[in-house]
């Protein structure tokens, strides 16, 4: 998403509607400054009422704290707040385990994308084969799932994992077994309810997508010669990539920044802390050790990451040649 | 056409950048006085609310009796350290929903009145006719720079509570060492593989601390003005080995027990799932109301020889009146109403709260023989946290449980452990 195009004078757009001399019709014109404002920019300014309120005044603020010394004396008025340049900054970027932190999550959320597509798209081509019932039933499930608040599922989940009375020990017969005292298998359990958290999004979205795709185009494909195998790759992929470049961007954004599920199951990052994601790290330095300053630049850090990876993937996408 | 609305929200938002203003902070505190409206009070909730809310109705009203055209509005407010804080917190940054009285934690102290949140009582402390009573080295708990910022409300130390039916069946006496404490454990744990042979926990940092104080240890040493973290001392180190040497699957299995906090124990012993825990005599209500039933006695916790008393954490809650009020005197006066000796005798009654004004703890000691190993454990010494604002963080960050469960789990050994820990204690006492 190069800026450059942003400069480029939008009134340029409507010239197929001027004469060919390139003078404006006559009777267009308005008078006064206004006038001078291209007419999209206009049409924009809605939007921009909403979203400035919305995104750009907290993301200011964001901006703002990481550059202070804001701690509870300050929130409190009772110290004056200070400016500090980008000392949150290096301190952050200076400590090991923000480092580390952010290693796990990446790979956290990494698996959580790859499964949550996986599963998503699995269940998807199964509602195009199944039949009436089973689809409903699917469907159904699957909603639930999705309709459960992240806290709500996750202390179900707790409560079916817990070490002495839960019903997965229960029927494994391994009562006593803590299933978030090794780091990995606390992550994984972990990862398990962010996925039947997310999975029923893309299993939808892939599954309104494939019955989008018009019979003809398919049987004529088929008549053409073309197998199972190809039809998927040739005609069905590409008219879903739209779609799954959707989903894959929403699930990298949820993944990279889960905080509920980690801070609920893990008891606010885990045993020890092994859990920590960056979501929830920032959350102990900014509300539990009261820095909000130092909070406010790692939630800015991480908002470049996101944006960082997110321009990378449409980068990779427009050079395939694929118009999001 | 995305492209044009964002680089349009870029220009506008480039232009606010440059006009707003810093993020928002409370409003310095009123001194404003009224003698009438309504005093808000928060108060801890606690696992057994209705016998404390009958007493402090009873306040309420004896109060109103005293104060005409008053009212008097009580809530209660979480006592795990998490929500506890954000309310705490909250109440800092909008005084117009904050409370008048509050209790809070003698530990949280302070954090609170670094924070200024807390309003200075000294003069009204001095002026109190039955405060004469509180004893000083009590009132020295709740003293920053010479200034006292709360009203020391009620005690609570912890002793060894042991199953006696169990001990007797297998032939056990109450341990009088640490020795004896871990082969009692292993015993009650052998003969009976449901039980854990005592309850601790991964997050019981109260639980753990008298055996660093027994051994010599402490969390910090004051030097000069600031503290410096003394728990990677040997003697430190000491006493954390003795303490997760109890994680083992011989006694309390590291994977039960890892994540357990104070609560939690109180719970397993409560619920006959223990051999014996270290709780506070205010838990005692919990148990009677559980499995464990007139099956157990108290004993002071065993220090490192026979005959020793480990040291207990000399725990409590006060109350204090928010810098922030618009009803100072009427704060003030509800809060020595709560403190009076005939509410902390009848919190006491209630509760199993012991009274901090020397003559109602006496005379509630006379009349409760089941307090004695509690005030045993009182004369014997007891310890608190460094007094420094940098204490609420550490332990908001969860630093000694962090460390405790680094050993428990292997991750780590004693002494990298608690190396960890002083690193972070001396970075939150610098003021990082």
């Amino acid at each position: 998403m190069p800026a450059t195009t942003v400069t480029a004078p939008a009134d340029r757009g409507d010239s197929p509607a001027r004469p060919a001399g390139g003078a404006p019709a006559p009777g267009r014109r308005r008078s006064g400054p206004l006038a001078r404002i291209p007419v999209p920019l206009w049409l924009l300014l809605p939007a921009a009422l909403v979203l400035i309120p919305l995104f750009g005044y907290p993301l200011y603020q964001l901006g703002l704290l990481s550059v202070l010394e804001f701690g509870q004396p300050q929130a409190s008025g009772g110290v004056p707040t200070e400016f500090v340049g980008l000392s949150n900054y290096t301190d952050v970027l200076g400590d090991g385990q923000f480092w580390s932190v952010l290693g796990q999550t990446l790979a956290f959320a990494a698996f959580c994308v790859l499964t949550t597509l996986a599963v998503g798209a699995t269940c998807a081509v199964l509602l195009t084969r199944v039949g009436r019932w089973p689809r409903l039933m699917l469907m159904f499930g699957a909603l639930g799932a999705w309709a459960a608040p992240a806290m709500t599922g996750s202390t179900v989940w707790m409560f079916l994992l817990d070490t002495n009375t839960g019903l997965v020990n229960e029927v494994l017969g391994t009562q006593g077994h803590n299933w978030m005292y090794d780091k990995w298998s606390a992550f994984a359990m972990v990862a398990v309810v962010v996925v039947w958290h997310s999975f029923p999004f893309v299993m939808i979205t892939l599954y309104a997508g494939i019955q989008a795709i018009p019979d003809s185009v398919l049987e004529a494909a088929r008549l053409d010669g073309a197998g199972t195998v190809t039809v998927f790759r040739r005609i069905m992929l590409p008219m879903l990539r739209p779609l799954l470049v959707i989903v894959v961007i929403q699930s990298i954004i949820w993944d990279f920044k889960v905080f509920t599920q980690i801070y609920v199951m893990t008891g606010g990052g885990g045993i020890a802390g092994q859990n920590l994601v960056l979501n929830v790290y920032a959350y102990q330095k900014a509300f539990v050790a009261e820095n909000y300053s130092l909070g406010a630049a790692i939630g800015v850090l991480m908002t470049l990451i996101l944006l960082a990876v997110t321009a990378v993937y449409v980068r990779s996408l427009r050079r395939s040649g694929e118009e999001l | 056409m995305k492209k044009l609305a964002r680089g349009a929200a870029l220009a506008v938002l480039a232009g606010t950048v440059a006009t707003a203003c810093a993020p928002g902070t409370a409003k310095t505190a009123t001194s404003e006085d009224k003698q009438t409206g309504t005093v808000k009070v928060w108060l801890y909730d606690e696992a057994n609310r209705a016998p404390k809310e009958q007493v402090v109705a009873q306040a309420v009203a004896d109060f109103k009796a005293k104060h005409a055209g008053v009212e008097v509005e009580v809530s209660y407010i979480p006592t795990d350290a998490g929500p506890r804080a954000e309310k705490m917190k909250g109440a800092f940054n909008d005084p117009s929903s904050a409370p008048d009285v509050v209790e809070f934690g003698n530990t949280d102290l302070f954090g609170y009145t670094a924070s200024g949140g807390l309003a200075d009582i000294t003069s009204d402390l001095a002026g109190w006719e039955e405060g004469k009573d509180l004893p000083q080295d009590l009132k020295d708990t709740a003293v920053v720079d010479g200034k006292a910022y709360g009203l020391p409300w009620w005690l609570g130390v912890r002793a060894l509570y042991y199953r006696t039916d169990v001990f007797a069946e297998l032939g056990l006496q109450a341990p009088t060492t640490y020795e004896e404490l871990k082969s009692a454990a292993e015993k009650v744990r052998a003969a009976h593989g449901d039980m854990l042979g005592i309850a601790v926990g991964g997050k019981y940092t109260f639980g753990a601390l008298p055996f660093v104080w027994a051994n010599g240890g402490d969390l910090a040493t004051p030097s000069g003005a600031a503290y410096t973290s003394a728990i990677d001392s040997a003697q430190s180190q000491a006493g954390v080995k003795q303490y997760t040497d109890l994680f083992t699957d011989a006694i309390c299995p590291a994977q039960q027990c890892v994540d357990l906090t104070g609560g939690k124990t109180v719970e397993a012993f409560a619920a006959g799932k223990a051999g014996m825990a270290i709780l506070p005599n205010s838990s005692r209500s919990a148990v009677e109301a559980g499995a464990a039933k007139g099956k157990y006695a108290i004993v002071p916790l065993p220090g490192t020889a026979a005959g020793k008393i480990a040291p207990a954490f000399s725990g409590g809650n006060d109350l204090g009146v928010m810098k922030s009020t618009r009803h100072r005197s009427l704060a003030v006066d509800f809060m020595k109403e709560l403190a009076s000796e005939k509410n902390q005798l009848a919190l006491f009654d209630a509760m199993g709260n012991l009274p901090t004004l020397s003559t109602a703890r006496a005379e509630v000691v006379q009349k409760q023989p089941w307090l004695k190993p509690f005030t045993d454990t009182i004369a014997a010494g007891t310890k608190f946290v460094p007094k420094d604002a940098a204490w609420a963080k550490i332990d908001a960050q969860n630093v000694v449980p962090t460390m405790l469960q680094k050993v428990i789990t292997g991750k780590s050994d004693v002494a990298g452990a608690t190396k960890e820990a002083a690193a972070a204690m001396n970075s939150s006492f610098s003021g990082k």
